[in-house]
């Protein structure tokens, strides 16, 4: 009766899952660096790589050089990019749902988005768009400075959790929000004709992606996912309560600000590169759950891949499948919004 | 393992909550809090177990402060059964069980052979082995509770905190489990301080009593000594008949309705 039960953690379940998303994320690159403009076969793909003449486009009509440049100059970048954006907007939903209790908490909640947004507007509006970091780094500056002060209207010594608490945070971070939304608001309406800009920027996008834009972006989530997976076991016992946690010899206070910064400079810097992305935070933690279940230590790498692999295709759709280029953005909220409410209504009727 | 309350004083904001308390919980006895809604007792063992700290005042563990040790350390010393148990995730029971290993197990490491043994041993005492698979989301509040029990059985502490651990359990499983408390006291000198409402329970298994009011400590000490129709009345307000009740094989309470 007793030993039947299996208590261990079936890791190797996760590991096996692991594998298969790893090689459905090389596959989708593979096929998203094929598709576009040029189709260029996978198979010929390798022959490009190795300098071996290929005979690839419609009718071979374009040069070997031009190929490499496609592949290797615009879609490379662009995919990996991407891919990585989508992974760290996953880590980040599992961070914040955990943290503040709550499966339909996501990297914005806090109000990053509009923070960096507001950046972004002002670097635009000021027209220091002309060189490559000024957008980009406006919007992350912008995005911190929310967070900080989230996290300070939040904050009080006396508390267990250092006033870090669910109400607290969500509570300060739309107040925060909705005052940088008007904020947004005002830059538009005295932006004149940049205004356009400001619009097409928050909407979100990866074109023209640029290698070190990848690097950058990897570096946080490698960094960020780390953290993440560090503390994972720590984040499963907060997930389940202030006092639970602390009983169970968890530093709430430290861990708590630890994940928050984690989770909101993951966000800071995938807005930062890309504009806004909604939906991926939500939605693919929420998705994982049903395949993992709530253990953030198999829930994190899991959500991390199945992040770059359906924003990836996303993004692959939008490039490559539909006539015209839609904002990334508008894309995934048009997918995942009613995805979402697919869910949701399919786990109320289960009750 | 003895726990110590130096001249604690804790204020919520403004509000005084405890007053001056002194009191001591030596190691197997079973400890029960009693007093009105709002008079501390949550308060107090939120202190003891480190969740809160005293504006003024010392909780010491053996001989050192609460507050100097580790949350690891603490959480290896002290467990704590809280009053309500509500999760928004669906982990299964035994994981939930499992975390009880936590402040035992390195960051790293893999549940070892005894913390496996340990959580399948104490699910099958506190009887929720059949809901072993089942997600936490799912159970029912008295299941939830025993869960949170197990939980904190699992921490395997020398000390237990209940803070009305058994406010949705039925009479079975209460004194079941509370009979595992005592047990564990008996056997392997545990400290056990609950918090209970009813009075009878108390009355029923404590070998000491400690009455809150207001925030001060009213009355404490030999369950059959300070369980007095005197104390009753003015801690909780209600007159009462306490006398020994061969049944039950303790004190016993009576009210009557006015």
């Amino acid at each position: 009766m007793f030993s039947s039960i299996s208590v261990a953690i079936p890791r190797g379940k996760t590991g096996y899952l692991v594998v298969l998303f790893s090689f459905t994320l090389l596959g989708s690159v593979l096929m998203s660096l094929s598709m576009g403009y040029i189709n260029i076969p996978i198979p010929d793909i390798a022959g490009i790589t190795l300098g071996l003449p290929v005979s690839a486009g419609a009718d071979g009509a374009f040069e070997l050089e031009t190929l490499k440049a496609v592949l290797f100059d615009i879609r490379l970048p662009r995919i990996l990019t991407c891919a990585a954006v989508g992974a760290a907007l996953a880590v980040s939903g599992v961070l914040f749902q955990g943290i503040l209790l709550n499966p339909l908490a996501d990297p914005y909640t806090l109000g990053v988005s509009a923070g960096a947004a507001f950046g972004a507007s002002i670097a635009i509006l000021l027209n220091l768009s002309a060189t490559l970091v000024s957008v980009p780094g406006f919007a992350f500056a912008g995005g911190c400075a929310t967070l900080f002060l989230v996290l300070f209207l939040s904050y009080s010594p006396g508390n267990p959790a250092g006033g870090l608490s669910s109400n607290n945070l969500i509570l300060s971070g739309i107040i925060v929000a909705a005052i940088l939304s008007a904020g947004i608001s005002f830059l538009k309406f005295i932006a004149d004709e940049q205004v356009s800009v400001i619009i097409f920027w928050l909407m979100g996008s990866f074109a023209s992606k640029t290698w070190p834009q990848f690097f950058l972006m990897t570096v946080f989530l490698i960094l960020g996912f780390s953290v993440a997976i560090f503390f994972a076991r720590d984040l499963n016992l907060i997930s389940t309560g202030d006092r639970a946690a602390i009983s169970l010899g968890v530093d709430l206070k430290k861990v708590t600000l630890i994940l928050l910064i984690t989770g909101s400079m993951l966000a800071a810097v995938s807005v930062a590169i890309s504009g806004i992305i909604g939906f991926v935070g939500l939605l693919i933690p929420h998705m994982v759950r049903f395949l993992t279940g709530p253990d953030n230590r198999k829930l994190l790498p899991i959500s991390a891949l199945t992040g770059a692999i359906l924003l990836l295709w996303a993004d692959t759709i939008t490039r490559a499948v539909l006539p015209h280029e839609i904002p990334i953005g508008v894309l995934t909220a048009l997918i995942g919004g009613p995805v979402f409410c697919w869910i949701f209504k399919k786990t109320r009727q289960s009750h | 393992m003895d726990i110590c309350l130096e001249h604690i004083d804790f204020f919520h904001g403004n509000t005084r909550v405890l007053t001056d308390i002194c009191c001591c919980f030596s190691s197997g006895r079973f400890h029960a809090v009693l007093g009105p809604n709002g008079s501390g007792k949550t308060t107090l063992l939120d202190l003891i177990c480190g969740f809160r700290t005293p504006k003024h005042g010392r909780v010491l563990l053996a001989d050192t402060s609460v507050n100097a040790l580790s949350r690891r350390t603490v959480a290896q010393n002290i467990s704590l059964v809280s009053q309500n148990y509500e999760v928004n995730f669906p982990f299964q029971v035994k994981e939930v069980v499992m975390m009880g290993r936590h402040p035992h197990i390195d960051r790293f490491a893999r549940p070892s052979r005894h913390d496996r043994d340990q959580v399948n041993h104490v699910m099958e005492i506190t009887g929720i082995t059949h809901l072993a698979d089942r997600p936490v989301t799912h159970l029912s509040g008295g299941e939830k509770q025993r869960c949170a029990f197990a939980r904190a059985l699992c921490q395997d502490t020398p000390v237990l905190l209940l803070d009305e651990a058994f406010s949705n359990m039925d009479i079975h499983h209460t004194f079941h489990l509370m009979g595992l408390v005592k047990q564990a006291v008996k056997e392997k000198g545990k400290t056990v301080i609950a918090v209970l409402h009813d009075v009878n329970l108390a009355a029923g298994f404590s070998h000491e009593l400690l009455f809150l009011k207001q925030g001060r400590i009213m009355a404490m000490g030999d369950t059959r000594t300070v369980l007095t129709q005197k104390n009753i009345e003015t801690v909780f307000n209600v007159t009462s008949k306490v006398e020994y009740n061969a049944y039950v094989q303790a004190m016993q309470v009576y009210f009557r309705p006015s």
